[in-house]
This record gives C-alpha cells, sequence and structure tokens, in this order.
C-alpha cells in the first residue's frame, strides 16, 4: 500500500504506518533496526530497491531523506509504502523541501524505532565526515558508497573523516578476495614475499584489497591497473612459488596454487543488495577496516591517487599504471553500468526526477567539520 | 613469517560492541584453520566478515541414491559452495550400487539441487561445484569397489588438491556400517597421508538398545578414532536448537526463574502430521520412542535444563549436557507415567488416510509404538521434583517440535477468582520448528472497564528478527564436520545414556499390553492426557 502524503509532519507520517498496519490485521512491527538513506532523485529508487531486498534478511524501517533546497517553499512530502511489491518491511519516502532540506534529522528523529539500531547509508555522494552529518550522528552504523559516485572521496583522504561505525561498500566488495585469499594461505602455508593486485582504473576496492594486503602480509604490494571489470587478479609471490586469483569476467574465478591444479572459484560481482545485506549483519565497529584506511593514509597516498610508482618499501603500495588502457580519468565501469541502469528506471518510476543535478543536497561544508573527531587524534 | 607490524589502536567507542569473542573463538579463528599452526596473515579474530571456509578436502558419500541424500545433503552442499563456505577444489564422491557415471552422478546432484536447494541456482557455483564430481559404483562389502574409491580419492588429490582431507559420509542403513567400515581399513582408506586427516559422519539410528549402540561403536571406534566421529542430529544443527543456550546463557532475565523454584514442569513435543510413509522396513520394530525420543527429545531436553558451560567448547558443553544426562530418573510407575499408540485411521486434515496396522509392509498384529509419552526427571538441586513430559507420534495434529517452559501459579493474586478465571500458567516456548521462535505467555487486562485478566502471547518470529536468513541444518553441520568443529554432535557417552533411560521402558512395554490406537490427526491417545491429569496438569496444544 502507498500513502501519500502532501505539506506533512513526522508525527503524521507515523500515525500513518500505525494505521496501515493495523489494516493490514498485524499489529507489532519485526523490524530490527531503522535504516535512513540520504540520496538525490537520480538514486533513491535504485538504493531503495536494495534496501528493501536486504530487509529480507534484516527486517527494517527505511526512512529516505531527499532534500531539495532548490524549492521556495519549505515543507515535507511524503510517501508511506508497506507490503507493496517492492518487498517485505516498510518504508517511507521524504521530500525536504525549501528551508527544511538543511533540518533532515529534525523529520527523521521521530520516525526512528524505539531501542534499536539506527544506520545511515549514502548511495552516492556522502558527507566528508560521515558521523558529523545531521543524518550521521542519529546512526551507529555509516554506510557510504565510494563507486556510487563519479567523484567520490579519495580512499587516501577518509581517515579525516572517519568515526568508528563507518565502512564503506567498496570496502565489501572486497570480502569475497580476501576471503579466498585467506582460504588459499591455509591451505599452503607460505611466506608471501611479495603481492600484486591488477583492477580497473579509479577503483576503490583494488586500493582498498591492496593496503589490506600489504598490512597483513607485511610486504611491498604493487597496483596496476587494467580494463576491467573491478578488481581483476591478485598475484602472491611465495617462497613456495606463485599464488594467484584471477577473475577476467567478473563471474568465475581461477585459483592457481604451486604443485596443485588450477581451479575454478565462483566469485561473481554481488548486487548492491547483497553488499547491503552483509552490511547490516554486523552492526559493530570494523577494526580492520579501520586499520585498513590508517594504513592507507600513512602510506604514501598520494601515490595511489596519482598513480605513479614509488620505490617500494616494507609496507608500500607501488602503484604503476599501464598507459595503453585508456584515459585515467575514465570513470568506473561499474558507475557507467549503474548510471544507465538509473535511466532505465527512471522510466518505470514516477517519482524519479532523472537529471536532478547532483548538487542539489546540501553538502556538508568541510569548515563544519573542523570539529576533530577522536579517530583522528591518533596516529 | 616475521611479526606483523603493530600499530597503536585508537580509542574506539565499544559503547555498542556488546559481544567479545571467546579464547576458543578467537583461537578458531586465526589459527585452527591454517594446518600445522602456522598462523595465517590474513586471518585476524577481530576481521569478523571473513567466514569460516573449510580447508582442503572432499566428501565422500555413501548412499547416495537415498531420500535424506536428495533432499537435504546435496541442496546443502549446493547451498554451501553458493555462500561461498566449501574450498576451492571441493569434491564429491558418491558411492553406490547404480551403474553410473561421473556424469550421471552429476545430472542425479543437479536434480536434486535445482529442487531442494534454499538458495538460489547459480551457474557459475554449480559449474565449480561440479568439476569435483565424481562416481564409484559397487556394493558395500567390495573389495574391487572399495579400491577403485581408493584411486578415486587419490586422483582427487592430484587433479583437485583435496591434499588427503576426506570425510566420509554413512548415509546407510547401520547393518551397512560394519561392511563399509571394514572395506575403509581394508584398502587403507581410514588414514591419510602425514598432516591429513580422515572423518566420519553417521546418522541416526545409532543402535536400537545399549548393547546394539554400544556394539556399533565398537565397530566404528576400531577404525576412526573417537573424535574423528561425528554422529549427526540434525536437530542440533538448526538454528532455533542452538538459540536454546543463546537465550539461557546471554541473558539476564530468564536464568533466575529456570530452576524448580519457578518452574512448574516443562513439555517437550514433537509431532508430525505425516505417517510411515515408505519407511515401514526401518520403522516396524523400531517405533516412535527408539526413533524420536531416544536421541533428539533427550537432546532438547539435556540443553533446557543443563547447567551453564564453562565455555562454549565442545568439551564443556557435552559434559554439562552428559551430567544432566545422567541424572535423569524414570518414573516407578511405568504403567501411568508412560504411554505409547498407535495411529488408527482418521481423516487428517480433510484426507483419509489408513491406519499403522493397513500400512503396506506392517505387520496386522504389530505392537511398534508410532506414539510415545515418557514423564521424565532430572535428579539435581536445580530439577527435584520438576517432571519434564516428552511426547513423539507420527499422524498428529500438526507438525511441530517445540519446548514450552510452563511456570508456577503466582502464589498470591490481588484479584477475585473470576477476574482471573482466564488467567492460566505463565509459559516460554521455544517452538522449533517449523515457524520458528519463541512465545511467552503471560496474563494481560482485557481492555473495558471491568478488571479481567486473560492469557495473551508475546512472539518473537526468529525468522524476522534474526539477520541472516537461517541456513538448513545440515548445511551449518556438513561444514562443522569439514572444519573439524564438534559441539553440535553428541558423543558416544550421550548416546549410551540416551539408552539407558529408553530400554527400561521398552522392556517394560514388550512385556505388558500393546500400543492404544488414537485416531490420525488428533493429538494422541486418551492415555497420555490421563497421563498429565493424574498430574492435575495437561497438555498443550501445540
Amino acid at each position: 500500500m502507498i500513502k501519500h502524503l502532501d505539506s506533512t509532519t513526522s508525527a503524521k507520517i507515523a500515525n500513518a504506518l500505525i494505521d496501515i498496519r493495523k489494516e493490514a490485521g498485524a499489529a507489532t512491527t519485526g523490524a530490527v533496526l531503522t535504516l535512513v538513506i540520504e540520496t538525490d532523485e537520480r538514486h533513491h529508487y535504485y538504493a531503495l530497491r536494495a534496501a528493501r531486498e536486504a530487509s529480507r534478511a534484516h527486517p527494517s524501517r527505511i526512512l529516505v531523506v531527499i532534500p531539495h533546497p532548490e524549492q521556495p517553499f519549505s515543507g515535507l512530502d511524503a510517501e508511506v509504502r508497506v507490503g507493496d511489491e517492492m518487498g517485505p518491511g516498510e518504508a517511507v519516502v521524504m521530500r525536504l523541501n525549501g528551508e527544511l532540506a538543511a533540518h533532515a534529522d529534525a523529520v527523521v528523529l521521530p520516525l526512528l524505532l524505539p531501542d534499536t539500531p539506527v544506520v545511515t547509508w549514502w548511495p552516492a555522494e556522502s558527507p566528508e565526515d560521515p558521523a558529523a552529518s545531521a543524518l550521521g550522528k542519529l546512526a551507529m552504523r555509516r554506510i557510504t558508497d565510494a563507486s556510487g559516485t563519479h567523484q567520490p572521496i579519495p580512499v587516501a583522504d577518509r581517515l579525516r573523516g572517519y568515526s568508528p561505525g563507518d565502512t564503506d561498500l567498496a570496502w565489501t566488495r572486497c570480502t569475497p578476495w580476501r576471503s579466498m585469499l585467506a582460504a588459499a594461505l591455509d591451505q599452503l602455508p607460505a611466506t608471501v614475499g611479495s603481492v600484486k593486485v591488477t583492477a580497473e582504473v579509479d577503483n576503490a576496492s583494488s586500493t582498498l584489497l591492496a593496503v589490506w594486503l600489504g598490512w597483513r602480509l607485511g610486504v611491498p604490494v604493487t597496483l596496476s591497473t587494467d580494463t576491467g571489470p573491478g578488481i581483476t587478479g591478485v598475484h602472491m609471490g611465495t617462497d613456495k612459488g606463485e599464488i594467484s586469483l584471477t577473475r577476467p569476467d567478473g563471474m568465475l574465478a581461477v585459483l592457481s596454487m604451486p604443485e596443485q591444479p588450477d581451479r575454478h572459484v565462483a566469485l561473481k560481482r554481488r548486487e548492491l543488495a547483497d553488499l547491503l545485506t552483509e552490511e547490516l549483519r554486523r552492526l559493530d565497529v570494523d577494526e580492520t577496516y579501520e586499520e585498513v584506511l590508517r594504513h592507507v593514509t600513512e602510506q604514501d597516498a598520494a601515490a595511489i591517487e596519482k598513480m605513479q610508482p614509488t620505490a617500494p618499501q616494507k609496507s608500500t603500495i607501488t602503484v604503476t599504471a599501464e598507459p595503453d588502457k585508456g584515459p585515467l580519468g575514465e570513470l568506473p565501469k561499474e558507475s557507467v553500468e549503474r548510471e544507465q541502469e538509473l535511466q532505465n528506471l527512471a522510466i518505470d518510476e514516477p517519482l524519479g526526477q532523472a537529471g536532478a543535478k547532483p548538487d542539489d543536497k546540501p553538502s556538508d561544508k568541510p569548515a563544519d567539520k573542523a570539529a576533530a573527531k577522536p579517530a583522528d587524534g591518533a596516529p | 613469517m616475521s611479526p606483523l607490524p603493530k600499530y597503536p589502536k585508537p580509542a574506539v567507542d565499544k559503547g555498542h560492541q556488546g559481544y567479545q569473542l571467546s579464547q576458543a573463538e578467537k583461537t578458531l579463528l586465526s589459527h585452527e584453520l591454517a594446518p600445522e599452526g602456522a598462523a595465517n596473515p590474513l586471518r585476524d579474530a577481530a576481521d569478523r566478515r571473513l567466514p569460516r571456509i573449510a580447508g582442503p578436502c572432499g566428501l565422500v558419500m555413501f548412499g547416495v541414491t537415498g531420500d535424506l541424500s536428495r533432499k537435504k545433503l546435496m541442496p546443502a552442499i549446493y547451498d554451501l559452495a553458493n555462500r561461498g563456505l566449501l574450498p576451492p577444489g571441493f569434491a564429491l564422491v558418491g558411492f553406490a550400487r547404480r551403474d553410473w557415471a561421473d556424469q550421471d552422478f552429476a545430472e542425479e546432484v543437479h536434480l536434486a539441487v535445482k529442487e531442494h536447494a534454499r538458495t538460489p541456482y547459480r551457474e557459475e557455483v554449480w559449474r565449480q561445484l561440479s568439476e569435483g564430481f565424481r562416481f564409484v559404483s559397487g556394493e558395500f562389502g567390495d573389495k574391487q569397489a572399495f579400491m577403485e574409491l581408493k584411486d578415486t580419492i587419490d586422483k582427487l588429490d592430484a587433479e583437485r588438491g583435496t591434499n588427503g582431507n576426506h570425510a566420509f559420509y554413512l548415509s546407510v542403513p547401520p547393518k551397512f556400517f560394519p561392511g563399509v567400515v571394514e572395506q575403509l581399513h581394508e584398502v587403507g582408506l581410514d588414514q591419510g597421508p602425514e598432516g591429513s586427516w580422515r572423518r566420519v559422519i553417521i546418522e541416526k539410528p545409532f543402535g536400537h538398545d545399549l548393547a546394539s549402540a554400544r556394539e556399533l561403536n565398537a565397530i566404528v571406534d576400531s577404525v576412526f578414532p573417537p573424535k574423528s566421529v561425528f554422529r549427526i542430529d540434525h536437530y542440533l544443527g538448526k538454528e532455533t536448537v542452538q538459540n536454546i543456550l543463546a537465550l539461557r546463557f546471554a541473558n539476564e532475565m530468564f536464568e533466575p526463574i529456570w530452576s524448580r523454584d519457578h518452574v512448574d514442569h516443562v513439555q517437550i513435543t514433537m509431532a508430525e502430521d505425516i505417517g510411515i510413509g515408505g519407511r515401514a522396513g526401518y520403522y516396524d520394530g523400531i517405533g516412535a520412542a527408539r526413533d524420536v525420543i531416544q536421541n533428539h527429545l533427550l537432546q532438547l531436553l539435556a540443553l533446557t535444563a543443563m547447567e551453564e558451560p564453562v565455555s562454549f567448547d565442545a568439551d564443556a558443553i557435552a559434559a554439562e549436557k552428559t551430567k544432566v544426562l545422567s541424572a535423569i530418573r524414570l518414573p516407578d510407575d511405568l504403567d501411568t507415567y508412560t504411554v505409547r499408540g498407535q495411529y488408527a485411521s482418521g481423516w487428517q486434515g480433510g484426507e483419509k488416510v489408513v491406519g499403522y496396522l493397513q500400512e503396506d509392509g506392517i505387520s496386522p498384529d504389530s505392537t511398534t509404538d508410532t506414539y510415545a509419552a515418557v514423564k521424565l526427571e532430572v535428579n539435581t538441586r536445580r530439577w527435584a521434583g520438576v517432571p519434564f513430559y516428552l511426547r513423539t507420534g507420527k499422524r498428529l495434529g500438526r507438525r511441530v517440535t517445540e519446548i514450552a517452559v510452563v511456570f508456577k501459579r503466582s502464589p498470591f493474586l490481588p484479584f477475585t477468582p473470576t477476574q482471573t478465571e482466564e488467567l492460566g500458567q505463565n509459559a516460554l516456548v521455544i517452538r522449533v520448528q517449523p515457524d520458528e521462535g519463541v512465545t511467552v505467555r503471560f496474563g494481560s487486562k482485557v481492555p473495558g472497564t471491568s478488571m479481567e485478566v486473560r492469557d495473551v502471547n508475546m512472539d518473537f518470529a526468529y525468522g524476522e528478527a534474526f539477520t541472516e536468513s537461517s541456513p538448513e541444518a545440515y548445511e551449518r553441520l556438513i561444514l562443522d564436520v569439514l572444519l573439524g568443529d564438534a559441539p553440535l554432535f553428541p558423543r558416544v557417552a550421550e548416546v549410551e545414556l540416551g539408552w539407558e533411560v529408553l530400554d527400561p521402558i521398552e522392556e517394560y512395554w514388550d512385556e505388558h499390553g500393546k500400543p492404544e490406537q488414537y485416531t490420525s490427526g488428533t493429538w494422541g491417545p486418551a492415555k497420555a492426557d490421563e497421563m498429565l491429569a493424574k498430574d492435575g496438569r495437561s497438555w498443550r496444544r501445540p
């Protein structure tokens, strides 16, 4: 059921949710968390669909906030969706017009489920310091997506705005790779001397994976680029020979180990809903992610971002760009695919305003971020 | 490997981090997966995203054509692969009397997976998995076939890198155990190369009485060391059953009332709505008590009644379960406090069904019980005087398994008897299947101008609140075997204690009377209701 409420208030939305539940005959909600999504018109349908899908594993109340500061009059328009075709759970899409756009927290706060965790997700642009932003403050977990936008905050700059509880879907995308590489070293307990990671250009996941490998193994890691999709391979030189995991097509990978036959490994690139489901499984601090960010920053971050080779040192990332692989400023393929999908969706989705400018949403000014986070003080 | 660089940790706000890993878990996560104790630098206890993936290994399945194998085991293996929990190069070898080639076997598994798997079918997962399928045709006592099996396994070690690690799943009737185990020993399959493991998985029934259970254990133990033998009780792999321990020992609000001070009695029910189906050969002569009470229900009783284990590892849990099982006392009056029945024909859920004695392959004078109920007591300080009523049966009202802890009535009620006429006893019900969850039953005021108190239910639906759709029990158990992780498997001592509880009852039944008939689709024979009525209690309608 979808109920439209124009020029409304949070209290009226809360009542509408209760009314719809009562009409359906279900008196209680089984939701275990509130998921707040802050995004723009272009991304909201795609994000909401993934969130509803993730709701099958993690029943949530989903609150989508779309700021429209360009509107002349301030006010709140909402659509309440319960038990519609998109999936289980309840969702509210809220458009915050005019001045109200800067006060999203005031709208969301009364709608949070009592005594359950709050997670905020920015599927596209995200604030530089998520935990200090209006909607980030309400949450114990904050999820950003470096691949969700054309100009993500560089991985090397993430630590500055990091607070415990933050993660990025670029890190989530690494999990199957990390898990398979760990399994490979379970199988062959060898001493790794060097690591090479290949991926398409501007792939935040490959940077995180490379830094994680460099940190855990204590060896230099070379990050080189090719045409993708995503991460295409990891080669580890060990005292017992080379271990490699390569995935040229984004689907099926091959694991090669010394003195062992090559083996196929299903390592498909995952859907947004799957990534979100993994994120919501653990609501505690991802200390490993935090440590990886720390290492990205400690190392010569410029080397990663500017993609210039540096001399290998212990636990240092070396990046070699292959010049014949197209312009370095090329969009990540994933973003392009997503862009196309969004455009397709916009046709079916009456509420989508394809073409809304990305700067529709109030960005958190870096100046507001002057207050240092606890994590900033650490080395 | 030089020690990893240590970096000072930032002051992390741990306010939301309620759960701390136990030492055993840390050890498991960081070390146990790596062979020969060399810590894998990519594994870290703090990195909780990395799933436990079994090391390189293969599974050899005897009895691949059986129902269990098609409906549960093969789909579970696919689901594990789909969730990325099987090692690369995992191999599955089928062994049966069919004249199949590897492709025929793969086709059979494919059908089973398509029909019964829990997770969506994905071609690339199937492709990766099916590369490791092999089939060996032969009789269970045929040395030639086992030589061939050995060749197949050796080849897999070379082709797929299973590194000599193999588990043998005996999904066959117990009468074939001696043959299979003996042949495995004969051709040397019970011993792998240095540094590898061999494990054997067996399914119930673990014998039909104490003597036969001991005999069976002796056969398996003669070839495999006890820690390599995994007895599957699939109930213990269910999320809800594992949740009993979480509910009891992770919370403050239940444990203080979990004793004779507040608990009036406990009812453990496992009801099936189906008859014996095509299992006449297996079921006749065994009966409900041996089939279900001896293993599943006593395990549920043990988990409900056991003391807190000192840690969550296999030894500590087994120690507590063994203690409580050894404290079980039978009632003196076995005639009143044990009941057995046989389903008679009736209309079950609108469908006409025949009685047990009319089933194909059942002798008309069979005395096998299809329903059994017993009253047990646990002689410990915590439980003295609290009866545990266990019941199981086929062709009952509906399919349900649950544990109901029924509390005593409030010692004083400041209400008039009419105001609390509809107030029953408080209860906490753990619904094991289906509709997994927990129900708490308590009194509440009926809205209106008068004061009236009535029972209401508060429901916790497991499927909704748990953050991962529950894996099938067999997935968890197969993965645990491949990981060598044993907390969820009953030990020999538990199996034998189960028979010590049941044997006197079966002996009494053999000498006295015969099972009472009950109409299919009802909740069992009248005598079972009388048994509780005698104690001033009644069965919950589950």
